[in-house]
């Protein structure tokens, strides 16, 4: 849910990174983080276990520039992959602008793709969104790794609608802002399209 | 498409602020906040300069979103008053309206039972204006800033 503020002249949305344990979302918002100028974000939080898989929620606000006069603010939150977290996914993907499916792209994690895709549609559901319409980028991490799939059959497995998709090594920054911003794009095209239902 | 948008026009601003100023000096806190369900901080009065507003503002939020879960595990209805006790600093969250969080840090100049009545009237002028806010974001002929934003300007954001 964007939150326009016409006294400070800001704009507000969420962008949530989904996907399943270990594929790399955390390690998204580390690279923005670490890349980005100390004006433009704030902390970044993290609710991690002590083996550092995220336990709530990652958290990193980041101020994109203007647009019109009006500041753009982004809010990134990770969910936990992991199975068992799912009342917490559920409670992160509240009020969301725009999605990021992060898809590991090891051969080993096929399933667990799929699984991770089919739980973020039926909890968008839950709040009565449709990932068909919510503005939604996805992307193939890990290509660094030795046994993965290819992207036409990553393609073909988990994005049969075509949204835009990115090939990425988030450990090196790879693809990582390239797919950012086009989420980030996506999200305004829509709040310039859609007036306030 | 989404859920519905968050819209915050001066006048409601201005009556916002003064709620939030008045509380700090009624319940003698040190810093209030109002912030929304999604963790946007609305409004900050008080000693906030010290504070990471920001953090704050989402930290709670997904506390509120936390225990309104185990709420709904538990069959029960919302918990709308949280109190921590900290050794210099407490903290107490009221939902208000079921729509926006009201947070108030506060020391040992100022006692819970004041800070409790205090919190209880601005929720109660607070809920007014909230409702205010959603009729006018719900308002289809309201204008939007982005209703004219081309798609020039958002490629200009990322040229850089
Ligand atoms: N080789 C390689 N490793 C990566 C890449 N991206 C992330 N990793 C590693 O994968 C592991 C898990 O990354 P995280 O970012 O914590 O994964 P996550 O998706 O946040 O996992 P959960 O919090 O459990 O949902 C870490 O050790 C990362 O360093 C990548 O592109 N290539
Ligand atoms: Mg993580």
């Amino acid at each position: 849910m964007s939150f326009i503020n016409y006294l400070s002249r800001e704009i507000n949305c969420k962008i949530v990174y989904y996907g399943p344990g270990l594929c790399g979302k955390t390690t998204n918002l580390q690279y923005i983080y670490n890349k980005t100028n100390p004006e433009a974000k704030g902390k970044m939080i993290s609710l991690a276990t002590d083996t550092d898989r995220t336990l709530f929620f990652d958290f990193l606000p980041l101020a994109l520039g203007e647009i019109r006069g009006f500041k753009t603010r982004f809010h990134l939150y990770t969910v936990p992959g992991q199975v068992f977290y799912d009342a917490s996914r559920k409670l992160i993907l509240k009020g969301v602008d725009g999605v990021v499916f992060v898809a590991d792209s090891q051969i080993a994690r096929a399933e667990a793709n799929q699984e991770s895709l089919e739980n973020l549609r039926t909890n968008l559901a839950e709040q009565q969104l449709d990932l068909d319409e919510v503005p939604y980028v996805i992307q193939y991490n890990k290509r660094d790794m030795p046994s993965i799939m290819s992207v036409e059959e990553l393609r073909a497995m988990l994005n049969p609608t075509r949204v835009p998709d990115f090939e990425a090594v988030a450990v090196n920054g790879d693809g990582v802002f390239d797919t950012l911003k086009a989420v980030a794009k996506l999200v305004l095209t829509e709040l310039k399209r859609g007036t306030p239902k | 498409m989404a859920s519905p948008q968050m819209v915050m026009y001066e006048e409601e601003f201005n009556q916002i602020r003064a709620i939030v100023d008045r509380l700090v000096r009624d319940a003698n806190a040190q810093v209030v906040f109002i912030i929304d369900k999604n963790g946007q901080l609305i409004a900050a009065a008080g000693e906030s300069e010290q504070i990471d507003t920001t953090s704050l503002a989402s930290l709670t939020a997904g506390n509120i979103a936390a225990t309104g879960g185990i709420a709904k595990i538990l069959r029960e209805n919302e918990f709308t008053t949280q109190f921590h006790e900290g050794e210099r600093a407490n903290i107490h969250i009221q939902l208000v309206g079921n729509r926006v969080i009201l947070v108030v840090i506060f020391n040992n100049q100022t006692s819970l039972g004041l800070v409790r009545l205090r919190v209880k009237k601005a929720t109660e002028h607070l809920n007014g204006i909230f409702e205010i806010l959603l009729q006018k974001a719900q308002d289809p002929n309201q204008q939007t800033p982005f209703a004219e934003i081309t798609d020039d300007d958002i490629d200009n954001l990322f040229n850089d």
